[in-house]
C-alpha cells in the first residue's frame, strides 16, 4: 500500500509534458513532440507515458525528444534513437515485428476463426429444416411469454 | 470483544460453507429434499456469519482500534467517518471479506429467491456455490484474515492516503466486487448444468437476471473508477489501459457477450454450449482481475495491496476453480443438445457477429495485458504494450461493433427480411452521416477520425430511437396507438434501447473529447491570464485556507469566454502534512456537456511576484463519457425489473417439456 501511495503521490505533481518553461518555439514541432510523448513510456514510473508523468526520468527524455526534433530529426529517427538506447521497452506502442505477431494477430485470427464457424454451421445445416409439430409447439411455448 | 467475534463468525462461515457445499451435494445425489433444505440453511448462515464479520470489522474502522493490525496499517483518526467505513474494504484483507460477503451474499440469495429453479439444478447450484466459498473463504481465514490482532497496539494508525478520500472512490470498489463476485453465481449455473447435462431455455432465463445485475454493478463500478481518474488524478483523462483497469474491464466484455448470447440461448434454443462457455469464462476473468490487481506480476499506476506470495495462492485459486470448470465443461459439453437453426441473415446471426466481435475484443484486451509477462519470460526481452496498441486494435473491432448494432434489434428470428432492415435504417444513417460531415466541415481544427466517430455514436443513438420507433409504429398508426404501445412496452425492450443508447451517447462522449479537446498551460502571476481556444481564463487570487486533516493553497479564477464570464473555477492543491503528500482539487466547470477542467499546480519560484502553473483543458462533451455508462446500467437495472423475468418461468418450461 505504501508503494501505491509513493506512485500516486508522483504521479500527482502536475507539470509534466505542458510545462510552459520547456515548450518548443515552434508549435508545429511542440506538436509533434507532444505526439511521441504519448508512445514513449516513463520507464522508471509504473505504467505511464512520459507525456503524463512527473518522474525525472521522463523530463530528460522529453528534453531529448524535443532537443532530437529541434535538430530536424524525423519521428522515426527519434525513436529509433530511443530503442538503441532503451530496448523496446521503451516504446508503448510495440513494433510490428514476427516476435509481436500473436500480439498484433490475435484479434484478427479470432475474428476469422469465428466467422468461419458461423459459415460452417450455415453449410451443415440448411436453415430450411422444418421442425416437427412436437418441437413447433414446445418452442412455441418456451418463446412465448 | 467485537473483533473477536468477528473472527469467529469469519470461521464460523467457512464452516457453513463446506457444509453448504456436502449437503446440497449429498442432496442432490440422494435427491434427498431434508438435505436440500439443510444446504439451503447453510448458505444463508454463511451469509449471515460475514455480515457479522463485517459489520464487526468495520466496527474496527470506525472506532480506529488500532490494536487490530489491518486497521492500524490502513486507518487513522483524523480520517472523516465515510473513509474511515470505506477503509474496511480498502486493504487486501478487508476487499477479500467484501468479496466473500458478496459470494456467500448470492449463494443465500439463490437459496432465498430461487423458488421457480428445479429442484436439483438449484440443490448443485448451491453446492458449487458453497464449494466456490469454501476456497475463498478459506483463503481468507488462513492467508489474509483481517483480525489479526497486534500484541503492542499503535496510538496512531499509519494510511491516511487523500487520494483514496473520496466518495467515487469509496462506492467503486463494493459496485466492482458485486460485479465480479456476482458472475459467480453464473459460474456455480453453468457447473450445476452441466452435471445436470441440461442447457435450455429455462437455464438461459435464470442465468440472465444473474447476469443483468452484475453487469449493471460492473459497468457503475468501471464508470465510477473511470470518474475518479478523470477529476483525482489531474491530466484529465479517463482511460489509460492500464493492467488494473484492463482486469475489471474482460469480465465486463464478456458479460456483455453473455447477455447477448444467453438470449439466443434464451429465445431459440441454439448456441447452448458458447453460452455456457461464456457464463465460465466471466467468473474466471473475474477471478484473474483479483489475481492481476494482487499479485504485482503486472506494473500498474493502481497496483493494490501487491503481495506476490498471496498472488501464488490466488494464482493457485483461479487455476484449480477454471480449471475444474473448463475441465467438466470439455467432457460434458459435446453432450449438449444442439438448438435451433438459423439463415445467414437473421437476428441469431447478429447476435453470434456480436459475440465474434466481443470475444476478440476480449482476447486483444487480454493478450495486450499479458503479452509483456509472456514475451519476457520467453525471450528474455522487455517490451511494452500501451495505449497505441489499444488505438489500433481494440477500437477498430468496437467500430465494427457500432456499424452492425443498430440492424441486430431489427431483424426478425430465424431468417430476417435484410431489404426491409435497410429500408428502416437509411434515414437514420443518412442523418447519421450528415452529423459526422457536419463535424468535420464545422469544428475546427478538422478530425476526420473524430468526425466518423461522431457519425457513429449518432448512428446508434438514432438506431436505438428507430427501433423503438419501429416497437410502436410511430408515424404508421394514430398516435394514440402509439402511444398505447408505447406504454405497452416490456422493460426488458427498455432496457435494451437504453443499454444501445447509453452506449450511442458514451461513444458521442468520447470521440468528441478525444478528438477536440484543448490543453494551456502558463505560471501565471496574479492577475494573469491563460488562453484556452476561445475562452480564457484570469488568475484573481492565491489565499492558503485550512482542511479538516490538510493545508491548502486556493486559487481563485474567473473563466470567459469572448467577454462574458461563463464560470468561477477554484482549483486547490493541498498538503496533507500526515502523509507528507500533495493532491490536487480539479476545478470542473460543467457548460452543458463540456467541461472547463482547470488545475492549480506548485508555486514557481521567481524574483518577482509568485507565479503558478495553472493548466486548463477544454473537454467538449465529456460529461457524456460518464453518463452513457449510466444510461446503460439503468438499462440493465430496468430489465431486470422486467416481472418476465420473475414469473414461474421453470414451471412453465417444465409444463411445455
Amino acid at each position: 500500500m505504501r508503494r501505491v501511495l509513493a506512485i500516486l503521490g508522483a504521479v500527482l505533481c502536475l507539470a509534466a509534458a505542458s510545462d510552459p518553461a520547456d515548450r518548443l518555439p515552434d508549435p508545429a514541432q511542440e506538436a509533434r513532440a507532444r505526439e511521441l510523448f504519448r508512445e514513449v513510456r516513463c520507464m522508471v514510473c509504473q505504467n505511464e507515458s512520459i507525456d503524463d508523468s512527473n518522474a525525472e526520468l521522463a523530463g530528460d527524455l522529453r528534453r531529448l525528444v524535443r532537443d532530437e526534433i529541434k535538430a530536424g530529426k524525423t519521428d522515426e529517427q527519434v525513436r529509433a534513437h530511443l530503442t538503441g538506447r532503451y530496448g523496446e521497452f521503451v516504446l508503448l506502442k510495440p513494433a510490428f515485428s514476427w516476435g509481436n505477431a500473436v500480439l498484433w494477430g490475435a484479434p484478427f485470427v479470432v475474428v476469422i476463426l469465428g466467422l468461419l464457424l458461423l459459415f460452417q454451421s450455415f453449410r451443415n445445416r440448411p436453415a430450411d429444416e422444418e421442425l416437427t409439430p412436437e418441437e413447433a409447439k414446445r418452442l412455441d411455448g418456451l418463446s412465448r411469454d | 470483544m467485537i473483533v473477536e467475534i468477528g473472527s469467529f463468525s469469519l470461521a464460523l462461515a467457512l464452516a457453513l460453507s463446506l457444509a453448504q457445499a456436502l449437503l446440497a451435494g449429498v442432496a442432490r445425489i440422494r435427491r434427498s429434499v431434508v438435505l436440500a433444505g439443510a444446504g439451503q440453511g447453510a448458505a444463508i448462515g454463511a451469509f449471515a456469519g460475514l455480515v457479522v464479520a463485517f459489520a464487526a470489522l468495520m466496527y474496527a474502522f470506525v472506532t480506529s482500534d488500532f490494536s487490530v493490525s489491518n486497521v492500524a496499517a490502513n486507518s487513522h483518526t483524523a480520517k472523516p467517518l465515510l473513509y474511515r467505513v470505506a477503509g474496511t474494504w480498502g486493504s487486501h484483507e478487508g476487499s477479500m471479506l467484501l468479496w466473500c460477503l458478496a459470494l456467500t451474499g448470492c449463494g443465500a440469495a439463490v437459496a432465498a429467491v430461487g423458488r421457480d429453479l428445479p429442484a436439483g439444478l438449484k440443490t448443485l447450484t448451491i453446492s458449487v456455490q458453497g464449494l466456490l466459498g469454501v476456497v475463498f473463504l478459506a483463503y481468507t481465514v488462513f492467508a489474509s484474515n483481517p483480525f489479526v490482532r497486534l500484541a503492542q497496539p499503535p496510538i496512531e494508525g499509519r494510511s491516511l492516503n487523500p487520494l483514496l478520500q473520496d466518495p467515487a472512490l469509496a462506492f467503486h470498489p463494493p459496485m466492482l466486487y458485486l460485479g465480479y463476485v456476482g458472475m459467480s453465481v453464473v459460474f456455480s449455473f453453468a457447473v450445476a448444468a452441466l452435471i445436470e447435462g441440461r442447457v435450455d431455455a429455462a437455464w438461459a432465463r435464470w442465468v440472465r437476471p444473474w447476469t443483468l445485475a452484475a453487469w449493471s454493478a460492473l459497468t457503475v463500478g468501471i464508470t465510477l473508477g473511470a470518474f475518479w481518474a478523470y477529476y483525482e488524478l489531474g491530466w484529465g483523462g479517463w482511460w489509460f489501459w492500464d493492467p488494473v483497469e484492463n482486469a475489471s474491464f474482460m469480465p465486463w466484455l464478456i458479460a456483455t457477450a453473455l447477455l447477448h448470447s444467453a438470449i439466443v440461448t434464451e429465445k431459440r434454443g441454439a448456441m447452448s454450449g458458447w453460452t455456457v462457455f461464456l457464463a465460465l469464462a466471466a467468473f474466471t476473468f473475474s477471478m484473474l482481475g483479483a489475481f492481476l490487481v494482487r499479485s504485482g506480476v503486472l506494473t500498474s499506476v493502481h497496483a493494490f495491496a501487491v503481495d506476490p506470495t498471496r498472488g501464488v495462492l490466488l494464482l493457485a485459486i483461479l487455476g484449480v476453480t477454471a480449471g475444474a470448470g473448463f475441465a467438466l465443461f470439455a467432457w460434458r459439453a459435446p453432450a449438449l443438445k444442439r438448438g435451433g437453426v438459423f439463415a445467414p441473415v437473421s437476428r441469431e446471426s447478429a447476435l453470434v457477429l456480436n459475440n465474434i466481435l466481443l470475444a476478440a475484443a476480449t482476447a486483444t484486451v487480454l493478450l495486450g495485458t499479458l503479452y509483456p509477462l509472456m514475451r519476457e519470460a520467453a525471450t528474455g526481452e522487455a517490451i511494452s504494450v500501451g495505449p497505441p496498441f489499444f488505438n489500433l486494435t481494440f477500437t477498430p473491432l468496437m467500430a465494427a461493433l457500432a456499424i452492425l448494432l443498430p440492424a441486430g434489434p431489427l431483424l426478425a428470428w430465424k431468417r430476417a427480411d435484410a431489404q426491409g432492415v435497410m429500408q428502416r435504417l437509411w434515414v437514420a444513417a443518412l442523418i447519421a452521416a450528415a452529423c459526422g460531415l457536419a463535424a468535420f466541415a464545422l469544428i475546427s481544427p478538422r478530425k476526420a477520425f473524430a468526425s466518423v466517430g461522431v457519425a457513429m455514436g449518432a448512428w446508434l443513438v438514432i438506431g436505438a430511437l428507430v427501433e423503438i420507433g419501429e416497437r410502436t409504429r410511430a408515424f404508421r398508426t394514430s398516435a394514440a396507438e402509439s402511444w398505447r404501445r408505447l406504454i405497452g412496452l416490456p422493460r426488458g425492450a427498455w432496457g435494451m434501447t437504453l443499454a444501445h443508447l447509453g452506449l450511442g451517447v458514451f461513444v458521442l462522449g468520447a470521440c468528441f473529447e478525444t478528438g477536440w479537446k484543448l490543453e494551456a498551460a502558463e505560471a501565471l502571476p496574479v492577475g494573469g491570464r491563460l488562453n484556452l481556444g476561445e475562452y480564457h481564463l484570469v488568475l484573481d487570487e492565491v489565499r492558503g485556507l485550512e482542511g479538516p486533516n490538510y493545508d491548502a493553497e486556493r486559487g481563485q479564477l474567473r473563466a470567459f469566454k469572448g467577454d462574458k464570464q461563463i464560470c468561477a473555477p477554484t482549483p486547490e492543491r493541498r498538503l496533507y502534512p500526515t502523509g507528507g503528500q500533495t493532491t490536487s482539487e480539479v476545478a470542473i466547470c460543467t457548460l452543458g456537456v463540456n467541461h472547463l477542467y482547470v488545475v492549480l499546480g506548485e508555486r514557481r519560484p521567481t524574483t518577482g511576484a509568485p507565479v503558478w502553473l495553472v493548466r486548463a483543458y477544454w473537454n467538449p462533451w465529456a460529461l457524456l463519457i460518464f453518463i452513457g455508462p449510466g444510461i446503460m446500467a439503468l438499462g440493465g437495472v430496468v430489465s431486470l425489473s422486467d416481472r418476465r423475468l420473475r414469473l414461474a418461468a421453470g414451471r412453465k418450461a417444465e409444463a411445455a417439456a
